[in-house]
């Protein structure tokens, strides 16, 4: 259950001249400032430090990140959840940490946000479709959450929920996955320091379609891990029914660490295309964070438990 | 529908075979548009084919191919692919239903089409996928249902495209259109190649699927008919 393992910090003076100038470029985009001025003024994030992690990636593009998206509430198509998102009211906003544990508590989000240092980190994302993106996220370590709360030791799993309602989220008048989306990880990975509650993206609040307000980003699990627009995080002692994993057993498991040894029963993950590059690109185990992550497998057999 | 053609429509209208159908009611701007496909319609349907090339095309230039233009540009071939398939598995009960024989002229063109997005699907697979590793396209092929039953598609499509000629149609006699039968396998095959790629939402291969039933189930039931009635079928 320790959470000590050290992150690969990379010297500061690598780079970063190239991050800056996207970072510029980006604002100066006239399509990305007019989609964000017609956003209704919302609450600046407070300040962030910036960190090593990814600090040699080179982010995609927030017009990249924003519209081509997995996000099935509302609807199955890539572009659906940036057409679609508007209706999410993502104030008020509450999320209930509960479960097994001595301090359960319902949180405000913007005290929430408040509650914890944010940072940014630069992660790949590794979709189990077969492409990948780098984003830049802004947001807290889970663990710290967790201390806050206490877990018992019956606490072995933390199981996240998604916010159901039908009139917010088009997507779930069809019952392609059993809703509300559920998602959830060992206590040891949820305390483990690269995962992250984010509530941002490029240094602004997290657009809706990305999982607004509050999501979980677990770098070296298939995309599909790391659920969105979280309204329930609850300690439980049994391994959670997972949404897709309840949807196609065999296609998804529980653990879902990106692995090229293991493909999907219909297709392989060998590869992957970086959203932006031509070429594909071989796929790391555990997306490149075995250095940090491996060794919470140590003995599992990954093929079985995958 | 009444037939009265007046005189200046008559002219407008090219004066060629313009069938009577050509309502009176119709806009002028409809009428026009209608008297330009009748004076040719084998090249204005050729062109009408070409749109969703063409589109890609538009799109690709101006960006609207979305964040990961190969995956956009590989499914959009394939549903075309799989359109025409069903489109010239339309005609037979098209011309049953119209009883007009001229629809069979269009067929061997849209078959064509069929096998010509068929190509570009399986060249961007081969090309923008693969990057053309046999090794790992064998196994692909060996390994996932999925591309089993597309390739098995589209090389059940090949010897039909290779005898769509007259000379061929004169040379195979009866043998040919036995040989095209191949085309409602290649269709079967087709939508199931869809509907085991899609991850969940699997309600466009089911539409396409409903379609290709229905098509298939028509000449079913019109084989039982004939052989119930006691004409010999064949």
């Amino acid at each position: 259950m320790a959470a000590d393992s050290t992150p690969r910090i990379l010297p500061t003076e690598i780079t970063s001249e190239s991050v800056y100038e996207k970072r510029r470029e980006f604002l100066k985009g006239s399509l990305a400032l007019a989609l964000f001025s017609a956003l209704p003024a919302q609450a600046a994030l407070p300040a962030w430090k910036k960190t090593a992690w990814g600090r040699d990636e080179s982010a995609n593009t927030w017009e990249e990140v924003t519209t081509y998206n997995n996000f099935y509430e509302f609807g199955t198509g890539k572009d659906d959840p940036a057409k679609n998102a508007g209706s999410l009211r993502t104030r008020p906003w509450t999320v209930s940490v509960e479960g097994e544990c001595l301090k359960p508590r319902t949180w405000d989000i913007d005290a929430l946000i408040k509650a914890f240092p944010l940072e940014e980190r630069i992660y790949r994302m590794r979709c189990v479709e077969g492409w990948s993106m780098v984003i830049p996220w802004l947001g807290f370590p889970l663990a710290e959450l967790i201390r806050q709360a206490q877990p018992t030791g019956k606490a072995k799993y933390v199981e996240f929920v998604t916010l159901k309602d039908t009139k917010q989220m088009p997507g779930q008048r069809w019952p392609v996955l059993d809703w509300p989306y559920v998602e959830g990880l060992r206590l040891d990975e949820a305390m483990h320091p690269l995962t992250l509650m984010s509530v941002g993206i490029y240094g602004k609040e997290l657009p809706k379609q990305n999982g607004a307000p509050i999501r979980l980003v677990v770098p070296w699990k298939y995309g599909f891990k790391s659920a969105k627009s979280i309204v329930r995080i609850r300690f439980v002692e049994k391994q959670p029914n997972t949404a897709w994993n309840e949807a196609a057993p065999n296609e998804y498991g529980f653990y879902s660490n990106v692995n090229p040894e293991v493909d999907h029963p219909r297709w392989s993950q060998a590869r992957e295309r970086r959203i932006g590059e031509f070429f594909k690109r071989k796929t790391e185990p555990f997306n490149g964070y075995g250095d940090q992550v491996a060794r919470l497998y140590a003995g599992m057999d990954l093929k079985k438990y995958f | 529908m009444e037939t009265t053609v007046r005189p200046g429509e008559k002219m407008m209208a090219g004066a060629t075979t313009a069938p009577g159908r050509t309502s009176a009611a119709w806009p002028a701007p409809l009428r026009a548009v209608w008297a330009l496909f009748q004076a040719q319609p084998k090249v204005w349907l050729f062109l009408l084919c070409l749109y969703p090339l063409f589109r890609l095309f538009v799109l690709g230039f101006s960006g609207g191919l979305g964040a990961n233009p190969i995956e956009f540009v590989t499914r959009s071939l394939g549903t075309w692919t799989l359109s025409f398939l069903l489109i010239t598995l339309a005609i037979t009960p098209l011309r049953r239903f119209t009883g007009q024989g001229q629809w069979l002229r269009y067929r061997r063109m849209l078959g064509l089409f069929a096998f010509f997005y068929g190509v570009l699907h399986l060249t961007t697979y081969l090309w923008l996928d693969q990057f053309f590793d046999w090794g790992d396209i064998l196994k692909d092929i060996y390994k996932r249902p999925f591309i089993t039953f597309g390739m098995t598609a589209f090389l059940l499509l090949v010897p039909l495209a290779a005898t769509s000629n007259d000379r061929s149609v004169r040379a195979l006699k009866r043998n040919w259109a036995k040989l095209h039968k191949l085309v409602y396998p290649a269709a079967i095959l087709a939508v199931l190649h869809y509907y085991w790629l899609v991850k969940l939402d699997v309600t466009q291969p089911v539409i396409y699927a409903a379609v290709l039933a229905i098509l298939l189930g028509l000449r079913v039931w019109w084989w039982r008919q004939k052989s119930r009635t006691g004409i010999q079928g064949r």
